[in-house]
């Protein structure tokens, strides 16, 4: 081989397919001439990490017939922070605020999952005001990630309009947050055996009006996209993932509920107040793109219903579960009192210690089933913690879902599965 | 110089001024119309509601920087954006912005270039455009831009058939390509009812025909659902994926222009072009009364208006469909224009012409 030829190759590998490392799932014999790639018409194509269509940042190495993507890799790992390895150095008060990192879209849901997971392993009761508040920011925060997925799949397939109707209503809801915790995104709303402060004045009656208005944007939004032609076009049959794959796939949430998979953590495996409260669970049929976008419409509509039986239930009473080792000492004792004052240094300087043990705990987040796995050694941060996140298994159905799909049903697929970056990598 | 040569003059500096001039306003129509439909204020800081942003951003395109990537190839990567702006201010030459007009034995006809090839003028030169595109989709260097300016020209090659096409009907009935006649032609009551005239405007004798063209002419200037060769989420900015500055200013004008031009032969082949618009006739006799100007004189001014008026309603309309539908697939794009419009234009011929035989039309 020549200088100028060993430019071009490495190993008989094309050099961009041998920069960017594709594992040996090509097997491909190239010639020494450039253009002999593409002989039989085949482009590759690198979508990713920085393309439009990849919210976040993950990366889609696309071997392309035409438009047709005859085979993919999908490669994800640019978001990683090592979440999981930060839980073993952490106390557990502190790791709050890297829950709502996972899914921020729907951080409350994160927020939550991770304090009934602590809360389970050292056997706290929640008073029941604070489960009401609870459940109605995992509720709002799901309204809010759906919001979001059903407008950016819809942005990317064109319809720019709609993503802003629904995010109006968006920007209300982080301000309906923002009255819970002075936070709009990144809330860190919840604390082990309790909230960070108590919902304020009249709070409920804010909320309720936000879901009536938010239950006419949601129809609004139905009318002009769900039986829209071109939509329908572009969202039937396209990005077929059946049940069988979901299951193969360890799919959970919405995507799996749209292939026919009846599975609900909120009603298979009821904690807090789900089994007081009324609530459907849509499941469709086909398990395309169609469906994941209708189930998500359906899903908010039921999730609005429950927020307001939420507020209509809860009653004045104390956010903090009554018990000394994870409760925050209040301001004026740590100002005014010698003992208050030790307290809260030691609360956050060494935190509290949780009994040794194992256990995962799991709750239906707004993309599926979120478990948080603590091993504790009787620390005060934990032994092990891992996190199963929805995205993760989600995203590896991405592969075989877009085979033989055009490149356009590549991005539709990828918006309508709702991959988060900041779950994915952890 | 001969009134003849002064005023052809004139009527070239209305045309291109005016053209130039739809470039800031359809940025101004296009932001805060989209802001409009999608409920939120848009660009309002400069100048009153916002109309000067438009001066701000050509102003920021000018004064950027004119890079040119290293992988490109130079010459057709900087004539590419010509290829795309030219063509589309010579199509205007051909339509007719107001009646002709006959003074002091000097013949008027407002209209760049009265030729006799008229319609197809516009197409010939209009599908030059295709040229600018591929060529900077090939001269980018860049897969994204490639598959950008593949799927342009597979797409403006098969809606360049529907799009003539659907206009032959038309053709056929006022016997002639001249655009000047086209409009002329469409003056005549078409029937009475109720006391009131109906036109015998492009869109009452050729409706099919009209639709056709309206969705052939939406795919012509790469206008969504039909922008696929931008197809901004998967090819990110197709073809002028790799242009900045006024490069990509000019394929902005560029694709304003086509809009104005389409928005043009929408309005001169299907609703009467110049014609005036029902209840201006009254208000020409109206403001020829009082300022005792010749009447002739204020038609022809009211004949632009109306003309203008059309236009402005076609932009709107463009602009209104781009944010209300969502994207077409490549796929889909082809199939409507080959085994859709195409046959149903095919027919539509075909019945215009068992009409025009029976003599109905």
């Amino acid at each position: 081989m020549s200088d100028s030829e060993n430019k071009k190759f490495i190993n008989d590998v094309p050099l961009d397919i041998a920069r960017f490392g594709l594992p040996g799932q090509y097997n491909i014999s190239v010639k020494q001439d450039s253009d002999d790639i593409f002989e039989d018409s085949k482009v590759f194509v690198n979508i990713g990490p920085t393309h439009p269509a990849m919210h976040g940042a993950f990366r889609c190495m696309a071997k392309l017939n035409g438009e047709i993507i005859e085979k993919s890799y999908c490669e994800f790992g640019y978001t990683h922070r090592g979440k999981e390895k930060l839980g073993e150095n952490r106390t557990y008060h502190q790791y709050v605020v890297y829950t709502d990192r996972l899914n921020y879209c729907s951080s409350l849901i994160n927020n939550v999952t991770y304090a009934m997971a602590v809360e389970r392993m050292m056997g706290i009761e929640v008073p029941e005001r604070a489960i009401w508040i609870r459940m109605m920011c995992a509720e709002i925060a799901r309204v809010i990630d759906h919001l979001i997925c059903v407008g950016i799949n819809a942005v990317d397939l064109g319809a720019f309009s709609y993503f802003l109707y629904g995010y109006h209503q968006r920007e209300k809801a982080y301000t309906l947050i923002e009255k819970l915790c002075g936070a709009r995104l990144t809330t860190s709303y919840t604390r082990i055996g309790g909230l960070m402060a108590d919902a304020p004045d009249g709070w409920e009656k804010e909320v309720k009006e936000w879901v009536k208005e938010t239950e006419a944007v949601i129809e609004e939004m139905d009318q002009l996209l769900t039986e829209n032609r071109i939509w329908l076009k572009r969202t039937k049959d396209v990005a077929i993932f059946n049940k069988e794959q979901c299951l193969k796939y360890s799919f959970t949430g919405p995507n799996a509920r749209a292939a026919g998979i009846d599975i609900d953590l909120r009603r298979d495996q009821p904690c807090m107040f789900y089994d007081k409260i009324d609530f459907d669970i849509p499941v469709a049929q086909v398990g395309d793109v169609f469906d994941r976008y209708f189930v998500r419409m359906e899903e908010m509509k039921q999730s609005l219903k429950m927020i307001t039986q939420c507020a209509d239930r809860i009653k004045k009473g104390p956010v903090w579960a009554d018990d000394k080792r994870t409760r925050i000492p209040d301001k004026d004792v740590v100002y005014n009192t010698m003992e208050g004052l030790i307290h809260h240094f030691k609360f956050f300087m060494t935190g509290f210690k949780v009994p040794p043990g194992e256990a995962y705990t799991s709750f239906e987040a707004a993309n599926g089933e979120l478990g948080f796995y603590i091993i504790s050694k009787g620390d005060s941060s934990a032994h092990r913690m891992r996190i199963r996140s929805p995205s993760f298994w989600h995203y590896q159905g991405l592969d075989p879902m877009i085979q033989g799909e055009f490149i356009a049903d590549l991005v539709a697929a990828l918006g309508s599965i709702n991959v988060i970056a900041g779950e994915l990598d952890r | 110089m001969t009134p003849e040569i002064s005023f052809m003059l004139i009527k070239v500096a209305i045309v291109l001024t005016g053209l130039l001039a739809v470039v800031p306003i359809m940025l101004f129509v296009e932001r805060r119309g989209s802001a409009l439909i999608q409920n939120r204020l848009g660009p309002n800081r400069m100048g009153p509601f916002g109309m000067f942003q438009a001066a701000c951003d050509v102003l920021k395109f000018i004064f950027k920087e004119d890079s040119t990537p290293t992988h490109v190839n130079k010459f057709y990567y900087t004539i590419a954006p010509w290829l795309v702006v030219i063509p589309a201010f010579m199509t205007f030459a051909v339509i007719p912005f107001a009646g002709s007009l006959s003074m002091d034995g000097n013949h008027f006809n407002f209209q760049v270039a009265n030729l006799d090839v008229g319609v197809l003028y516009c197409f010939a030169i209009a599908s030059l455009g295709v040229y600018g595109i591929i060529m900077a989709g090939w001269a980018s260097n860049n897969k994204y831009s490639l598959l950008g300016s593949l799927r342009s020209s597979a797409q403006m090659i098969s809606y360049e058939l529907t799009l003539g096409l659907s206009i032959v009907g038309l053709m056929m009935i006022f016997q002639s390509v001249r655009l000047g006649d086209i409009a002329a032609a469409q003056g005549e009551t078409l029937f009475t009812v109720a006391g009131l005239n109906v036109p015998k405007w492009g869109i009452f004798i050729q409706p099919v025909g009209f639709l056709l063209f309206l969705i052939s002419v939406f795919a012509e200037t790469n206008r969504l659902p039909f922008d696929l060769p931008e197809g901004e989420s998967e090819l990110i900015a197709g073809y002028h994926l790799e242009y900045g500055s006024m490069k990509f200013a000019l394929f902005m004008m560029g694709e304003f222009i086509n809009m104005s031009v389409a928005s043009a032969l929408i309005a001169t082949l299907f609703f009467g072009g110049w014609q005036l618009l029902p209840g201006l006739a009254w208000v020409v006799q109206q403001v020829a009364n009082i300022t005792q100007v010749d009447v002739l004189l204020v038609t022809v001014l009211f004949q632009g208006v109306s003309f203008v008026i059309k236009v402005a309603f076609f932009m709107w309309f463009f602009v209104w469909v781009r944010w209300t539908l969502p994207r077409f697939r490549f796929d889909q794009l082809m199939n409507l224009g080959w085994k859709v419009l195409f046959p149903l234009g095919l027919v539509n011929l075909f019945v215009t012409g068992i009409l025009i035989y029976k003599g109905v039309l």
